[in-house]
């Protein structure tokens, strides 16, 4: 019949209008910001550092080794370590950074510093709403360190998968403890 | 029940009634006009609104839905800044028919209202020719785009312009000729006596309207089709397609004269769908004897409202048409179409209204030429699609 | 007399615009003056009560004639003011001497006919319908020979635009086409 296709495209606009009213199928917006899509467990944007713990500084877990830093493409991490030295979830003696900075405005959240970072002690976070009225957006240590519910909060899996890796080699090295009474020199 | 019926026109006497004798028709005329104004302009805001926000339904989203109640003071909001644009004049523009093109499409299409019977003794003027004259004004309206189209001394205004006066002035024929059966059926060209025509019920319950006969069906198809046409609307809005000329001839215009433009726009196919109305719908009449308790001008407005609604229905759906499309599908298949419809309605009124073998006849002498004309008025007949790149 | 008032001020504009048709230097403005003029001489007949020659004329010269005039310019270029070269032409006087002989003839054609003589009739004699049988009827032999003539007017332009379109060749086939037609398995080389 003649008009066919036409009458088809009517009948599926009509379905599309009647349906928006009560089938969620035929109305899919979501009116950011009153209401936000669920985010996936594998979003990433800027990173951020973790902390074990209560105590943010205390706890931190970055030894201030400056990979990230230096494998940083955009090189937007500023690093500055502090000369004295603190005990790590292992035990071993480690250095901790006293200035740790990220221009956020430079980053581009390629993720290679979590990538890099042998200590599990940044990763990327998963914030957008980051707007600001200034060029740089110069992230500091306080801001940056995030504690490690909070990183499960975000990633479960990642963050059990890290939280296993490092109980596994606390074990390993209760273990080794036990085996040598004596530590060997570091 | 005839006092709400005939409410604006006994509120109408008594205003007029308290000016002086002298001056009371023209008094009486003023308020007319002022309240086609005040109807048509709100018609006019309110359904800018409801179309962005039905389009947006038959689209799965929502409309316009921040200002105000369910977005509907957004009207506000487009006026506010439609008035505040700056109001660009290019610098080579022919400056006074620049001026001049957003009134010469309003006014004419203003003039358009005044012969539509709204209501029971509810037109402004009852014009022994009055849909000659509704067709004549309409016409008058397309020297006004081509006015805006060369004064901006734009290639593309001017091309979009040439395209729009040619999409009008081929899609006027079907139209009038779609009307045409209707002023037989009449035996008259004013729209009080055509609205009067359409009165009584056949089999006790099904109305005389013009659309529940075969000819007055095409003929509504057709002037719908038309009517589309008519006022740039989808699917036949190439001359203000946006990704083909930019906005046509309306490209340079800003501000207050571009709000003009979209006015003349709407207020065009409100005119033309009230002109539906009353040749093929039965004007102000309702559609069965008990359902009389809603005023004349209640009926006009609801079947007003669901032609408008269809408009927006179909474009949701269309895609577009190209030029050749557009102006093949007006001379080759609808002109003919409206011919025969013509004498279709001839034939159905040579039949005495008791032989119900004409409905057969009639609707065979309409389908046959639709299905042949439908494969054939192209140039091309329809082969199955082969989708040679699928594989 | 509001009627006769009403008469002048119309005759005054259509005459305004007439002139203006003639006079002002860009072409498409003269032809948008004489769609004015159009429209003031619809005017003039719906003054005088008829309707459905007032409504004709605007449909047919507003509404048509005057975008056939437009477009007529548009294409021919016409709008181009040569520069130093005068609007009207050398002998505007033998113009304005047979326009003025033209107007002494029909002045004293209407002033000395009979119906003149006559009392106007009270109320409008022809209304649609009347108009409607007339030409059915009585007029009906010009009425077909007009509607031969409009035939033959829109066969001559379907014609001719036809003619031009025929020499238009069609347009070089891709070679890769020609390629795919014939089997062959388009190789990258």
């Amino acid at each position: 019949m003649l008009g066919r296709g036409i009458l088809r495209g009517l009948i599926e606009t009509w379905r599309n209008f009647q349906g928006s009213y009560y089938d969620p199928e035929r109305l899919t917006t979501v009116q950011y910001p009153e209401e936000k899509l669920p985010p996936q467990e594998n979003a990433r944007t800027i990173p951020f550092l973790i902390y074990d713990g209560q105590d943010p500084l205390a706890g931190l877990r970055c030894t201030a080794c400056s990979i990230c830093a230096v494998e940083c493409p955009a090189h937007c991490i500023e690093i500055v370590k502090d000369t004295a030295k603190r005990p790590d979830y292992l035990g071993k003696m480690q250095f901790h950074p006293k200035v740790f900075n990220i221009d956020m405005a430079v980053c581009m959240e390629c993720g290679i510093c979590a990538e890099v970072c042998p200590f599990d002690s940044i990763k990327m976070d998963r914030v957008f709403e980051l707007s600001g009225d200034d060029r740089r957006m110069v992230l500091r240590m306080s801001d940056l360190a995030k504690s490690n519910d909070y990183f499960r909060q975000i990633h479960p899996t990642e963050a059990a998968a890290v939280d296993a890796a490092r109980a596994e080699e606390q074990r390993k090295a209760q273990a080794k403890k036990g085996a040598s009474p004596v530590p060997a020199a570091s | 029940m005839n006092a709400v019926d005939q409410i604006f026109v006994s509120t109408q006497h008594w205003l007029a009634g308290l000016a002086p004798a002298s001056v009371r028709p023209l008094v009486s005329m003023l308020l007319i006009i002022a309240g086609l104004m005040a109807a048509f302009g709100t018609c006019f805001a309110l359904t800018t609104v409801l179309e962005r926000k039905t389009l947006g339904r038959m689209q799965n989203r929502f409309g316009p839905n921040r200002v105000g109640p369910f977005g509907l003071f957004q009207p506000l909001a487009d006026a506010i800044k439609m008035l505040t644009k700056e109001d660009i004049v290019p610098f080579s523009a022919d400056k006074i028919l620049h001026f001049l093109a957003p009134l010469a499409l309003t006014v004419p299409v203003w003039l358009a209202f005044a012969v539509l019977p709204f209501g029971r003794n509810m037109s402004a003027i009852e014009l022994d020719a009055g849909i000659l004259f509704f067709f004549a004004i309409g016409s008058a309206s397309e020297l006004a785009v081509f006015m805006a189209g060369w004064s901006s001394q734009n290639k593309y205004s001017l091309v979009g312009a040439m395209r729009a006066i040619a999409q009008m002035i081929s899609y006027e024929v079907p139209l009038v000729l779609a009307g045409v059966p209707v002023l037989m059926a009449a035996g008259s060209l004013s729209l009080p006596d055509i609205v009067q025509a359409q009165s009584g019920f056949a089999l006790g319950f099904v109305p005389h309207w013009n659309v529940f006969t075969p000819w007055g069906l095409a003929g509504f198809a057709l002037f719908l089709i038309a009517a589309t046409a008519e006022s740039n609307r989808c699917p036949f809005d190439l001359p203000e397609g946006e990704s083909e000329l930019i906005a046509g001839y309306l490209t340079e215009y800003s501000g207050f004269k571009y709000a003009l433009f979209f006015l003349g726009e709407y207020l065009g196919l409100f005119a033309v769908t009230g002109l539906a109305v009353t040749l093929f719908l039965g004007g102000w009449q309702a559609p069965a004897q008990w359902l009389e308790w809603l005023p004349s001008w209640g009926w006009f407005a609801a079947k007003f409202s669901a032609l408008i609604f269809l408009f927006i229905w179909v474009r949701a759906t269309l895609p577009r048409l190209r030029l050749d499309q557009l102006l093949n599908f007006a001379w080759k298949f609808l002109v003919p179409l409206a011919l025969i419809n013509l004498f279709v309605a001839a034939v159905w009124w040579k039949f005495p209204a008791a032989m119900a073998i004409r409905w057969l006849l009639c609707a065979g002498l309409l389908a046959v030429p639709y299905v042949w004309l439908g494969r054939h008025w192209n140039g091309v007949t329809p082969k199955p699609r082969h989708y040679g790149y699928a594989e | 007399m509001p009627n006769e008032f009403a008469f002048y001020l119309i005759a005054a504009f259509t005459v305004v615009f007439a002139v203006a048709a003639m006079t002002l230097p860009r072409l498409v403005h003269c032809a948008l003056c004489a769609a004015a003029a159009f429209a003031g001489l619809a005017m003039i007949y719906l003054q005088l009560d008829a309707e459905f020659v007032g409504f004709a004329q605007l449909l047919v010269y507003v509404g048509a004639i005057a975008i056939l005039i437009v477009f007529a310019v548009l294409l021919t270029r016409g709008d181009e003011v040569r520069p130093g070269h005068s609007q009207s032409s050398p002998s505007w006087m033998a113009g304005v001497a047979v326009a003025v002989l033209a107007l002494a003839v029909m002045a004293m054609a209407i002033l000395l006919s009979p119906s003149l003589q006559r009392l106007a009739p009270s109320a409008p004699v022809a209304p649609v319908k009347k108009i409607g049988e007339e030409l059915m009827t009585r007029y009906v032999l010009p009425l077909e020979m007009v509607g031969v003539l409009l035939t033959g007017a829109l066969l001559g332009a379907v014609v001719i635009a036809m003619h031009e379109e025929s020499e238009v060749k069609p347009p070089a086939r891709w070679p890769a086409s020609k390629r795919a037609e014939s089997g062959e398995a388009m190789s990258l080389r």
